[in-house]
């Protein structure tokens, strides 16, 4: 059986201040051309709906062109408000009106990585501890 | 822009003339979710035509295809509908998931590579269009980051939705899920290939139009 595992894998974080002053194109071509260098990002807040399917046609842009690259996956993390007082909801409300989605986390990478770590997800607790 | 001048227009034209254009409604949703068998059902059953092939291997719609002038009759009404069917949106795709389908490896190759254009064609569409029924397989988990992208999409550009729960035949089929995921949403649940509540369906597809 083949043996696979799972090369210098490198995690990216990226603060919202740092693309907030990007255009859409720019935002998609930065957090691309990690992806495709096999790092998985990991962007505070969450990406504006037109700016994921602006990602996604980039995404199929590339796969055609570039060695070995098949796509990528996205993912959004939201903190669960459902079993939350009135309060945390509304002073939650009231932060992301403010300062944007800094409550969620946005994890991208490219679908290859992704699946090596769906098939043994103890190789990345072990590069984490580490 | 453009598209604000356009639905002035002819919002003006059927206000002087006292007709409806045709709808455009397109059908958007994960590869295999079972779009353009709906689609079929749909001008099989208002044209005598069906609009695409279908396939269980992933991908076979790769190019936008459509329909015009669907004359749709529910309960003693009438609309016009454009069908426009859309090949699924995923973030995406390797040939090799195709060998399994037991597709050779040039075919799936070029499978891949035109399936890459079908995703990039569907999400252009969409801004072309006036209502869209997203389309989800009910037996597969339906918080996906794809559903929630086209959703998103059509919340942002202001495009009326109703969601199908299709495949409400399979055994592991879960309407409630869908639900249950998106609660803010109309859903209705069918079988496009056994043709089961398509009256519900069309009862939806109905109210829909009508928030164009």
């Amino acid at each position: 059986m083949k043996k696979h595992s799972i090369k210098g894998l490198s995690l990216q974080v990226i603060p919202f201040s740092e693309i907030e002053h990007l255009s859409i194109s720019e935002r998609v071509k930065k957090l691309l051309a990690l992806v495709v260098a096999q790092k998985i990002v990991i962007v505070q807040g969450r990406l504006r709906a037109e700016e994921e399917a602006r990602l996604i046609e980039d995404t199929m842009a590339m796969v055609d062109h570039i060695k070995n690259f098949k796509g990528m996956e996205l993912a959004v993390i939201e903190p669960d408000m459902r079993d939350k007082d009135f309060w945390t909801k509304m002073r939650y409300s009231i932060a992301k009106r403010l300062v944007g989605e800094s409550g969620a986390l946005t994890i991208i990478g490219p679908c290859s990585l992704v699946r090596e770590i769906k098939r043994d997800p103890k190789k990345i607790e072990l590069l984490l501890a580490n | 822009m453009l598209r604000i001048l356009k639905n002035i227009s002819r919002k003006l034209l059927s206000t002087f003339f006292g007709r409806k254009e045709e709808i455009r409604i397109g059908f958007y949703g994960p590869p295999n979710a079972g779009k353009t068998s709906l689609a079929n059902r749909i001008c099989k059953d208002w044209t005598g035509a069906e609009i695409g092939q279908v396939s269980k291997v992933p991908h076979e719609t790769r190019h936008v295809q459509f329909k015009e002038k669907v004359e749709i009759k529910h309960k003693g009404k009438t609309l016009t509908f454009k069908i426009v069917d859309t090949p699924g949106i995923a973030t995406k795709i390797d040939y090799e998931d195709f060998l399994r389908f037991g597709v050779k490896r040039g075919a799936a190759k070029k499978r891949a590579k035109e399936a890459t254009q079908g995703i990039i064609e569907s999400i252009q569409w969409l801004e072309d269009m006036e209502a869209v029924v997203v389309v989800l397989d009910a037996s597969e988990n339906p918080y996906s980051q794809v559903n929630i992208t086209i959703i998103g999409n059509l919340v942002a550009r202001k495009i009326p939705l109703l969601l199908v729960a299709n495949k409400i035949d399979l055994k592991k089929a879960d309407i409630k899920k869908v639900q249950a995921a998106f609660p803010e949403y109309p859903v209705v649940g069918i079988s496009a290939r056994e043709g089961l509540h398509m009256e519900e369906f069309y009862e939806a597809l109905f109210a829909l139009a009508k928030k164009v």
